[in-house]
């Protein structure tokens, strides 16, 4: 008989499964769940974005494109990152479509670390940096990013994190799952330690368009002297409603696209097509169908973080992405008892802070893609369940 | 905040003042106080449910009804609109631009009711020159609601 054990890479086994695999199988067996636990946009992808996609289709756009994606594309990127960010990227070889954000920052962290590589990732984050960066040899260095401080890295905790095998920092923000965004003079004191170093900054923006502040997002690459060390990663899945077209893109300096792009054309080929033309219209067409998005989040972010605090849990304002991060500790149970209490006892799913790393201990996130009218009803079950334990 | 509370409104008449007040970051003061003007400014001019009528065996029937009117010197199509609108059969009077004049929804308990009531109060109209009726078979959407479940959320319970 085969043995698998044997078979299988130690580095892939090693990797530990997801945490929230047991709330799937209690969800599983109920059919009334009210969840607030999923991590995508609610909305459709906007009609005029489908319509260019159907077009494409229609007019027989069915084979690969170029490796780094439609030049068309890419000068729209261009055009939509300078007016948003600042920032000035050659479309013939500073960008790359990627399946996803995903994709990019998977292939990011292949091109820069060679095994032993330190990269920096901040905590409670999204919960694929570690593994890939496991997956490529790296070794992960974890800053536990606090709530006294918004969840924001600050200046002593990066110069504390690097060490001389410091290869990369991952600065996911707007942030998954702590709704937390770093703003200017936060990036401007993170720069002024890295700007002399060789360390690259991964920035994963893939919330950008959903800030809720006065001011707009900013972006690491814009501060001073960044430009040259940071890989920008963004997406249409989050601002556009699209995460089923499966299309991000990666910008950054030639000297470093180009070998991610290698990576790409090897692994991928190219970035779906039938996307990249609907993904066309998004960048020229759709600024209002994203506001009126933006605004109807806005309504339910201010819902939602009501709605905890009310029933005694403290929830911070989240100012970007779609999550509410409250506070558990109140109620004495741990984030997988509160979670795993609220789904048997209210039919509520939300997913524990401890799902995106040990610092998510105390915290569970609450997704606010849905219904004013769904969320409504969950923040009645959860007041109930508060009050009942 | 005007526009964006009646937004609201418009989707759901059931938001308490307390829920519209969080979402428009506002006080349930300012809000209650905004919602009292536009009633008074006759901006809101009523809450009503929307019903999918089939689901309870409601035999009734409705139709629109594409009417041709001569407009009379100074009150142009005023006149016969206000007089159309009195019935309590009429749900509604639209005038329109097109082939017709006016588009008027009429409800009954029945086709041959709704007939009798164009045949004999609508189509007698002194200018009204011609009516063409039309019975609605089935409702899908109405006031922005869906009637027909076609969307369901197929987005996972937990999704990262």
């Amino acid at each position: 008989m085969i043995d698998y054990s044997k078979i299988l890479s130690r580095t892939v086994t090693e990797i530990k499964p997801s945490g929230i695999r047991k709330f799937f199988d209690i969800a599983a067996t109920m059919d009334d769940v009210i969840s607030l636990g999923v991590g995508e946009p609610d909305f459709q992808t906007p009609w005029s974005i489908r319509k260019a996609g159907i077009t494409s289709l229609e007019k027989g756009k069915t084979k690969y494109t170029s490796n780094s994606g439609l030049i068309e594309l890419r000068k729209e990127i261009s055009n939509y990152i300078n007016r948003k960010c600042n920032v000035e990227y050659n479309p013939t070889n500073e960008i790359l479509l990627s399946v996803g954000g995903s994709e990019a920052i998977d292939a990011a962290l292949r091109a820069i670390i060679t095994p032993g590589d330190e990269v920096i990732i901040p905590q409670p984050s999204y919960v694929c940096y570690e593994p890939i960066t496991q997956l490529v040899g790296g070794v992960p260095v974890i800053i536990e990013t606090l709530a006294e401080n918004d969840f924001k890295v600050t200046p002593e905790q990066l110069k504390n994190a690097i060490s001389e095998k410091t290869k990369a920092l991952i600065l996911p923000y707007p942030c998954n799952p702590t709704g937390a965004i770093m703003e200017k003079a936060d990036l401007e004191a993170l720069a002024q330690i890295l700007r002399d170093t060789n360390i690259v900054v991964i920035s994963d923006e893939i919330y950008s368009e959903l800030t809720f502040t006065d001011g707009e997002h900013v972006s690491i690459a814009s501060i001073d002297g960044m430009r040259e060390r940071t890989i920008l990663i963004n997406g249409f899945s989050k601002a556009f409603s699209m995460t089923g077209w499966r299309l991000g893109f990666a910008c950054g300096p030639q000297e470093i696209i180009s070998q991610i792009t290698k990576i790409h054309q090897f692994a991928i080929m190219c970035a779906p097509t039938t996307a990249q033309y609907a993904a066309i219209d998004a960048l020229r067409n759709c600024d209002e169908a994203v506001a009126n998005m933006k605004a109807e989040y806005n309504r339910r972010r201010r819902l939602i973080v009501d709605g905890f605090n009310k029933a005694g849990l403290i929830c911070r304002e989240p100012k970007g992405a779609f999550y509410a991060f409250p506070c558990i500790k109140s109620t004495g149970l741990t984030s997988e008892e509160f979670c795993e209490r609220l789904i048997q006892e209210k039919h509520v799913a939300v997913v524990p802070g401890t799902a995106f790393g040990k610092g998510g201990e105390g915290f569970v996130r609450a997704s606010y893609c849905y219904s004013p009218e769904h969320i409504i009803e969950a923040l009645r079950r959860i007041d109930e369940f508060v009050k009942e334990i | 905040m005007r526009n964006e509370l009646l937004k609201l409104l418009a989707t759901n008449a059931r938001y308490t003042v307390e829920q519209l007040a969080v979402m428009l970051a506002e006080t349930p003061e300012a809000v209650a106080a905004e919602i009292d003007t536009l009633q008074k400014e006759g901006v809101i001019c009523g809450y009503k449910t929307v019903i999918d009528w089939e689901k309870v065996d409601d035999t009734s029937v409705s139709a629109i009804i594409e009417l041709n009117v001569v407009p009379k010197a100074d009150l142009g199509f005023e006149e016969v609109a206000e007089k159309v609108a009195s019935y309590s059969e009429v749900e509604a009077v639209y005038l329109m631009s097109g082939g017709y004049d006016l588009n008027v929804v009429v409800k009954g308990k029945s086709l041959q009711q709704v007939s009798r009531f164009v045949a004999r109060e609508l189509a007698t109209i002194d200018s009204v020159t011609s009516t063409a009726t039309h019975f609605v078979m089935r409702r899908y959407k109405e006031m922005d609601v869906k009637l027909i479940e076609t969307e369901k959320d197929d987005r996972g319970t937990f999704l990262l």
